[in-house]
């Protein structure tokens, strides 16, 4: 096969899967109203609380700000680090085999559920857009804006979902899945800017938040999301970091997928 | 010219040899049936010939193609039906092909006209845009079989395709097999524990026990070779593996198959 056919068959199958998992969200919306309620509760829990208590310090955004973007990029990992049931269930089922068994190379179907996931991410994003709008946040509304927001939900989406893939070929049962699924969340979170600045955690937490991809998402989000926010590393940086992350987990993915089906 | 043909085909894993020394030959437009109780091989050996697991030792070349060195070759020129049923239920008949076309490089004008085609073939057509879990099971069964056929592959592979149907079902499945071989010449391996399919539909059957080929030819010479008047392929399978049907299989074997009747209904 040509170098330009073989690139042409990897996009055209990458996203391929893609359109599958529009089609499924076509047919049954209605997973994606249930995804409403986590993001609801941090921010009109969560967020009106501690605002009130003003203990944490966001320079010149109130609280609700600085948090909106930050449970904005929560609710993308919280969703895409559990992909990796799907990914077991397809296994099971033989799905999986299926899809190895055809001539389409390993990390196109890798990417092609990344990039699924990151479609499915996107209505995290409506949902917080809307939420902010009730919460009197002050959002940017541009244009490129807009689309940066979109690009890096779906950005966070795939590099989670991927690490997720990763751990599902590696652990191979849902059950012990489970338990990784729970156990990876809230450090990720947690050691990440998406509640706090970095600025405030030991130095310790502050080299682990620096290895964490959570953390240029939400860096990212809160540039393009709010005005006035001076962002903790160049946009390029965030951008650059989430890129690598993917590409690495893709790779790492691309090799572990076949384990799946023997 | 043999379509199939494998060398001293082995997998171990550990200490457990799952497919022993397999040598054999499959002729262009053979239904070839790959026989054994659960736990025998079958679906190994199957495995390896499409690519998914690598064989310990021994070699093995599908539609031309090393299993080890072409392994992608091989996956475009073959169609597989898992033992599960693995069409997706969130889609409907005809979206569950369009994505396969698509994997398979089915050419972009060419989708459409096929899918259809297909749909049609499995007796589908009225179906094709309802989402495939309100389907029955055989109607699953023969979605799958459409889909594997798509890209017009040489040979096919199918491991139990009627493992978990009524007899209803099971028996359009049978003609719909015969059907595609007569009119598409492709070559069909598929493993199944149940002898009357065997008996119906194969030309050529191999029997596995423990790992290995432990008899081959058509029905009737295996038939007669037990040296019993009037005998069966019961007969004959009771004869190779010196045990009934379900006398291998474990914990996780027979889960499996629960959950295939289950998803069934």
């Amino acid at each position: 096969m040509k170098p330009m056919e073989a690139i042409i068959g990897f996009v055209t199958k990458t996203f391929a899967l893609a359109e599958m998992e529009v089609r499924k969200l076509r047919h049954d919306p209605t997973e994606l109203l249930t995804r409403v309620v986590q993001p609801v509760l941090w921010l009109l829990v969560f967020g009106e609380v501690l605002s009130k208590v003003r203990a944490i310090p966001t320079g010149n955004l109130t609280y609700i700000e600085f948090l909106t973007p930050g449970i904005l990029a929560q609710s993308v990992l919280f969703i895409a680090i559990f992909y990796g049931i799907a990914v077991i269930w397809e296994r099971d089922l033989g799905i999986v085999h299926k899809f190895l068994a055809s001539p389409t190379p390993r990390s196109a179907l890798v990417l092609g559920k990344a990039l699924s996931a990151g479609i499915r991410g996107l209505s995290q994003a409506v949902i917080i857009y809307l939420l902010a709008i009730l919460l009197g946040v002050h959002l940017r509304w541009g244009v490129l804006e807009i689309l940066g927001v979109l690009v890096l939900v779906m950005l966070g989406a795939s590099v989670f979902s991927t690490l997720s893939l990763v751990i599902a070929c590696l652990v191979r049962t849902r059950e012990r899945f489970m338990g990784i699924g729970q156990l990876l969340t809230m450090p990720l979170f947690f050691a990440s800017n998406a509640l706090y600045p970095i600025s405030l955690m030991p130095t310790w937490l502050q080299a682990i938040a620096g290895g964490n991809p959570l953390t240029y998402l939400v860096d990212a989000l809160r540039l393009l999301m709010l005005p006035g926010y001076s962002a903790e590393f160049p946009l390029a940086l965030d951008f650059g970091a989430l890129i690598l992350a993917m590409v690495i987990l893709v790779l790492i993915g691309a090799r572990l997928y076949p384990r799946l089906a023997r | 010219m043999d379509i199939l043909t494998t060398d001293g085909l082995t997998k171990r894993f550990g200490t457990l040899t799952a497919v022993d020394s397999m040598t054999i030959s499959l002729a262009e437009g053979e239904f070839f049936g790959l026989l054994g109780p659960n736990g025998a091989g079958k679906t190994t050996a199957i495995k390896m010939l499409i690519t998914l697991l690598p064989p310990t030792s021994g070699s093995a070349r599908v539609a031309g193609f090393d299993i080890r060195t072409h392994s992608s070759e091989v996956r475009r020129h073959i169609g597989y039906v898992p033992q599960l049923l693995s069409a997706d239920g969130q889609l409907t008949g005809y979206e569950n092909l369009l994505i396969f076309a698509r994997l398979f490089d089915v050419p972009r004008n060419e989708i459409r006209s096929r899918a259809e085609n297909a749909l049609d073939f499995m007796g589908l057509k009225d179906a094709a845009d309802t989402l495939v879990r309100k389907y029955s099971g055989g109607m699953i069964r023969r979605l799958e079989i459409a889909q594997s056929m798509l890209h017009r592959p040489k040979m096919l592979f199918l491991d139990e395709p009627t493992l978990g149907l009524d007899p209803v079902a099971r028996r359009t499945v049978w003609e719909h097999l015969a059907k595609l071989r007569e009119d598409f010449n492709t070559t069909i391996m598929m493993t199944t524990h149940y002898m009357d399919e065997a008996d119906e539909l194969c030309n050529r059957v191999a029997i596995m026990h423990l790992g290995r080929v432990v008899a081959i030819g058509t029905t009737a010479t295996l038939k007669a070779s037990i040296g019993k008047e009037g005998a069966t392929l019961d007969d004959v399978f009771t004869h190779y593996t010196g045990g009934s049907l379900e006398s291998a299989g474990g914990y996780r074997e027979t889960s499996r198959i629960r959950r295939a009747a289950h998803r069934l209904g």
